[in-house]
């Protein structure tokens, strides 16, 4: 893996269940998490925090931190300023901790680089702030309409098809990282119901449910192979069936 | 009166005295506006260092070491307080007492070096927690600290720059009761933050008095 993870939170309980959860959708990105006080309270210590980013930096070639509130941050940006190894290879990505850390992992699991996890923690805020605003996301699908299954649609050679959702709990958490993951390893540009497939957090909040008809627009380099291979992933109900 | 390591000590000696003694009410205004744990922590944070100083100290004993600097009492203040505090208060003096290190690698300090050491000092603070004066946080009694610790630097020695600093970082420290926090975990508060002190400003306002109880040589 090109990126690591370290999660900082002021609670070793919940760095501990966010890196599991995280984890799940990305089986295969070093994912550090740190928090708390040494006598189990919460709060942030630097030396714990310094010894995350180590095992993370040792791991990859570069490692994106999230943090969570406060003094998380600011024990980030301290061991950063007394170690300049460690600066030249960590970032902290400023994001919604939760959101942003299961965007990371999904990003870090499918290659991006340094650049393209922290856009993805960044992005997930404002996914965040779309879902809290629902009604627009809705209506943006109803302008987007029904594509033509099946269909080459246009002249820059983007493929438009139809997959049924089949899985009884619709698109959550796993089978959207499933989706984004194979986007990014097919390297095309999709959209499903209009949103950024290569975004867990944008297929999870279409908030599509089992029977829904998604729409799959793909563009890039074999654009109708790879509109295909989404098409049948989604047919097949992602093993939930 | 010099300002030496000795001196240096003696004020994390002090402050850490200060901190313990004022516990309760620091706590008590860290549960009105954030989460009750500033007293705590910086007992804790202090005490961790004051018996590092004493661990060293008892290495040294009966060994002619090498010239003590005041950088260096202040540097194992910051990288203890950043590993023990706990809280925002951690890496926010931690960084003051880190930058004040940097201008202090001296003997003894002067005059102009002391409130050089209360600019580095806030610029640290201001560096990491990227607050302004106004926003109820510690900026606000570190920042009129500054301001008279230069103008006192003007007219007078290193004493009158610390004690013009100190009176100016309680005044400081009071004068954030009416404020609306809007940096820090207070500000999840909003306008419920206003009518009472924050901690980081009193807590501040007593490290700075320790540091002319410090010039003090006898009272303990």
């Amino acid at each position: 893996m090109t990126v690591s993870i370290v999660l900082v939170s002021h609670s070793a309980a919940m760095a501990r269940g966010l890196a599991e959860l995280a984890g799940q959708m990305a089986p295969d990105v070093t994912l550090v998490p740190v928090g708390g006080l040494p006598d189990g309270g919460l709060g942030s210590a630097l030396d714990d925090v310094t010894a995350a980013l180590r095992r993370a930096a040792a791991a990859a070639s570069d490692v994106v931190v999230l943090a969570d509130l406060g003094s998380s941050v600011l024990t980030v940006d301290s061991a950063l300023e007394l170690d300049d190894e460690l600066a030249s290879v960590a970032v902290l990505a400023p994001g919604p901790f939760v959101e942003g850390a299961v965007a990371a992992a999904v990003a870090a699991h499918g290659g991006s680089d340094v650049h393209g996890v922290v856009t993805a923690v960044r992005d997930a805020g404002r996914t965040f702030a779309r879902a809290a605003g629902g009604a627009s996301l809705e209506a943006a699908d109803e302008d987007a309409g029904p594509g033509a299954a099946g269909v080459p649609a246009d002249e820059n050679g983007s493929v438009t098809t139809t997959a049924t959702l089949r899985n009884p709990l619709g698109l959550h958490a796993r089978p959207a990282a499933l989706v984004s993951r194979k986007v990014a390893e097919l390297g095309a540009s999709v959209l499903v119901d209009g949103v950024d497939a290569s975004s867990v957090l944008q297929l999870m909040a279409l908030g599509a449910t089992q029977g829904r008809e998604l729409t799959i627009t793909v563009s890039g380099r074999d654009a109708a192979g790879a509109a295909e291979v989404l098409a049948e992933m989604i047919g097949s109900g992602f093993g939930e069936v | 009166m010099t300002l030496d390591a000795d001196w240096a000590e003696r004020w994390i000696r002090r402050t850490a005295d200060a901190v313990a003694d004022r516990r309760d009410e620091l706590t008590a205004l860290d549960r009105e506006i954030g989460d009750g744990d500033h007293g705590e922590n910086l007992v804790r944070g202090f005490r961790a260092v004051v018996a590092k100083l004493d661990a060293r100290r008892s290495e040294a004993d009966g060994s002619v070491g090498s010239p003590r600097l005041v950088g260096d009492v202040l540097k194992l203040t910051a990288t203890t307080l950043m590993s023990t505090v706990g809280g925002a208060s951690g890496p926010l003096y931690g960084t003051a007492f880190l930058r004040a290190a940097k201008v202090t690698g001296h003997e003894a300090i002067d005059t102009r070096t002391i409130v050089a050491m209360l600019e580095s000092a806030l610029d640290g603070i201001t560096a990491r927690g990227k607050a302004e004066p106004g926003e109820k946080t510690m900026v606000d009694a570190w920042t009129p600290a500054v301001e008279a610790a230069e103008r006192a630097a003007g007219e007078g020695d290193e004493a009158d720059a610390l004690r013009a600093a100190a009176a100016a970082a309680d005044a400081g420290a009071t004068a954030t009761i009416p404020l609306v926090a809007t940096k820090g975990r207070a500000s999840y508060l909003g306008e419920r933050s206003a009518g009472h002190e924050d901690p980081g400003a009193r807590s501040t306002a007593l490290l700075l008095a320790a540091a002319v109880s410090a010039l003090d040589e006898e009272t303990v």
